[in-house]
């Protein structure tokens, strides 16, 4: 008999019932919450007069609005205000544990989550944003949804759900110093296409993911949901365990015990089979930058931008390209480090090694770092990692979304290019006209230092 | 929500793939705390030539005239025909919020991103799958005459026009019967609620830790 896949293990865990149509009931273990996504569905809530079913299931965190300087004069735009308040006041009367803008743990979702063992292997756990998928590097079930299953979730604890497929993609080898897990995820992105993992639950597995650190795998799955996956997953693993250690709210003594023994079971059995399955050889990676306004237009560093073909002709208008050019004849406007991608301390580490007793170049108009959370910030501040950007002409900022999409004041003027360790270069994306090329931590520090973009390899 | 049975309208050709739901709804407009009022910013960067913040009136604004939207054979219309891939991205119910408050009913593509695809159906918004062939022979029909109007008849799962066109699509019959019906899915799942807590008490059995409540 097939053994089971890991995603097959955590549908089944969570399975309450299933419909002879073919959808199922799932529980739903931890939901996120932010402010753009659940206003209204805590209107939904209060109309049918509904309550949620387990408040303390819940999280909630502003991240998306908020501003990433001058906190203490408060939220400057009354709309964006207007958001957090109601955030805060919507947990207030529906007893939903909530982390304020003041307090030190507030960050973007996707990294407090992890941070504070709100996020545990084995859980199916759902937010309102599609970059939920970063918390399958946990070994477990994480996928995006819609205000409306916001509310369901609240009011059920569950979801209907139609099973996906299995896909495996599988990175052997071993991979070059400098090259990260950014450039794994675009390579991967760039191969199958936008499209190329919708209806699959991606298991990412080889060589090169065992060997990656659990803040690198989050990478990774956080842009499952880029190659059209709603989920992206991880087997658990040591370093899983071990990652979730002494988190806050990751379960102690007993609970730890019986916990671990159960998270050492969450990998797929080695006779499970995949629907699809896919392999690539880790020594082939090379870094990469994104040219184009869809994040599957990559290239290696050293590839011509492709030719005017019909298919490219809107993205390389937009992006103010010409064919067959190199993509370090343009330079660049502004460098953003952050998002729920690239913003954890690793990431910091990484782009300080690169900037550490350099200078931004003088064409760069902005050039910024944006901490994944509060903690992040206050372990960085604690290895002196903002000194280092701060010495080199980098603005050292308060945790968020920022410039990953521009819902605050961080953004792109029209025609500027910039480059982003974020995870989507659609048009307007970073502001209306803004040019984003998308890149490792890494490829973004070197970037900043030249003005353009560098082989990171050569400059180190 | 609305029951869906009969849509009869303009077909709107947006002949793109890969539409994100940034195109859709530009995240500015995202700060609103409402589910209505976002249909005049759909495509907003695509639609009108000057920037757009939420609280502008847009019935002054510089429209780009070349915009599918913008000219008047496809006033009024109720049926988005696109390509590819349409809704991938963020996971914004905003996107289908704005879509229906348009006016439109129902989007033919050749495929979807999946988290779009699972709103529309929470919002009235039919999406249909066609392949690749019959998306073609739509665009085609749209090209030679200034529009085509076409008929969707869910129940009998059947697209059709006043002349020779009549195609049928397939369609989840779960997803079919809740917009038939026009019911609330959450009413839905709470009939099931005894095997909601059924299974909730297995599950803490045997995963106490995860029913730890979470304290700020």
């Amino acid at each position: 008999m097939a053994g089971k896949t890991l995603y097959d293990k955590l549908w089944d865990a969570h399975l309450v019932r299933s419909d002879e149509n073919g959808s199922d009931l799932l529980y739903i273990d931890r939901q996120l919450i932010h402010e753009v996504t659940s206003p209204q569905a805590f209107a939904g809530l209060r109309m049918n007069h509904r309550l949620p079913r387990r408040a303390g299931a819940n999280l909630a965190v502003a991240d998306h609005n908020i501003p990433t300087k001058d906190r203490e004069k408060g939220i400057e735009d009354p709309v964006s205000a207007l958001q957090i308040q109601t955030l805060g006041d919507n947990c207030d009367e529906f007893k939903i544990p909530y982390i304020p803008m003041e307090d030190a743990r507030q960050g973007i979702v996707h990294v407090v989550g992890p941070e504070q063992g709100a996020t545990l292997p084995g859980m199916t756990i759902v937010c309102g944003d599609s970059h939920t998928a970063t918390h399958g590097a946990l070994g477990a079930l994480a996928f995006g949804i819609g205000t409306s299953e916001v509310e369901h979730v609240l009011a059920t604890q569950c979801l209907v759900q139609k099973k996906m497929k299995n896909m495996l993609i599988q990175v052997d080898g071993k991979l070059e110093k400098w090259v990260t897990a950014k450039d794994v995820v675009l390579t991967i992105i760039a191969k199958i296409g936008t499209a190329g993992g919708t209806g699959y639950t991606i298991e990412f597995a080889g060589q090169v993911i065992s060997a990656m650190s659990i803040e690198e795998r989050m990478t990774v799955c956080n842009m499952a949901i880029e190659a059209g996956a709603r989920a992206g997953l991880i087997a658990v693993d040591q370093k899983t365990i071990d990652y979730m250690k002494d988190k806050p709210f990751a379960p102690k003594n007993e609970d730890w015990k019986l916990a671990e023994s159960y998270w050492n079971t969450l990998t797929s059995d080695t006779s499970a089979s995949f629907d699809k399955k896919i392999i690539l050889n880790g020594s082939d990676i090379q870094p990469q930058v994104t040219w184009g306004t869809s994040p599957e237009l990559s290239l290696n560093i050293h590839d011509k931008i492709p030719r005017k073909n019909p298919e490219y002709l809107n993205a390389l208008t937009y992006m103010g390209l010409n064919e067959s050019t190199s993509i370090s004849d343009y330079l660049l406007d502004k460098i953003f480090i952050g998002s729920c991608t690239n913003s954890r301390i690793e990431d910091l580490r990484d782009a300080a090694q690169i900037v550490k007793g350099k200078k931004v170049a003088s064409t760069i108009k902005l050039a910024m770092v944006v901490p994944g959370s509060g903690l992040v910030k206050k372990q960085a501040e604690a290895e002196g990692l903002d000194r280092v950007f701060k010495d080199a002409g980098f603005e050292w900022r308060d945790p968020g979304c920022s410039m990953c999409l521009a819902m605050n004041a961080d953004r792109l003027a029209p025609g500027e290019r910039c480059a982003s360790t974020s995870n989507r270069n659609f048009e307007g994306r970073q502001g209306q006209g803004g040019r984003t090329h998308l890149v490792s931590p890494v490829m973004a520090a070197a970037a900043a230092i030249n003005g353009y973009f560098v082989d990171v390899r050569e400059i180190v | 929500m609305k029951k869906v049975s009969i849509i009869n309208g303009i077909v709107a050709p947006l002949d793109r793939s890969n539409v994100d739901t940034d195109a859709i709804i530009p995240k500015q407009f995202l700060k609103s705390i409402k589910r209505s009022g976002f249909g005049p910013n759909l495509f907003d960067e695509w639609r009108y030539l000057d920037h757009g913040e939420p609280g502008m009136d847009c019935s002054n604004r510089p429209l780009n005239k070349d915009f599918v939207l913008n000219q008047k054979q496809f006033e009024n219309t109720k049926i988005l025909l696109t390509r590819s891939n349409f809704g991938c991205g963020s996971s914004r119910e905003h996107a289908p919020w704005a879509i229906v408050d348009y006016g439109f009913r129902a989007i033919l593509a050749s495929s979807y991103a999946d988290i779009f695809y699972n709103n529309c159906f929470k919002n009235g918004l039919l999406p249909i799958i066609l392949s690749e062939e019959i998306i073609e022979e739509l665009f085609t029909l749209s090209s030679d005459q200034l529009s085509i109007s076409l008929e969707i008849d869910l129940e009998k799962q059947i697209i059709q026009d006043s002349n020779n066109f009549k195609i049928s699509f397939e369609i989840d019959s779960y997803r079919k019967y809740c917009l038939v019906n026009g019911l609330d899915e959450i009413g839905q799942t709470l009939k099931y609620e005894s095997a909601i807590s059924i299974f909730e008490s297995s599950h803490k059995e045997k995963y106490p830790w995860l029913f730890k409540e979470i304290k700020i």
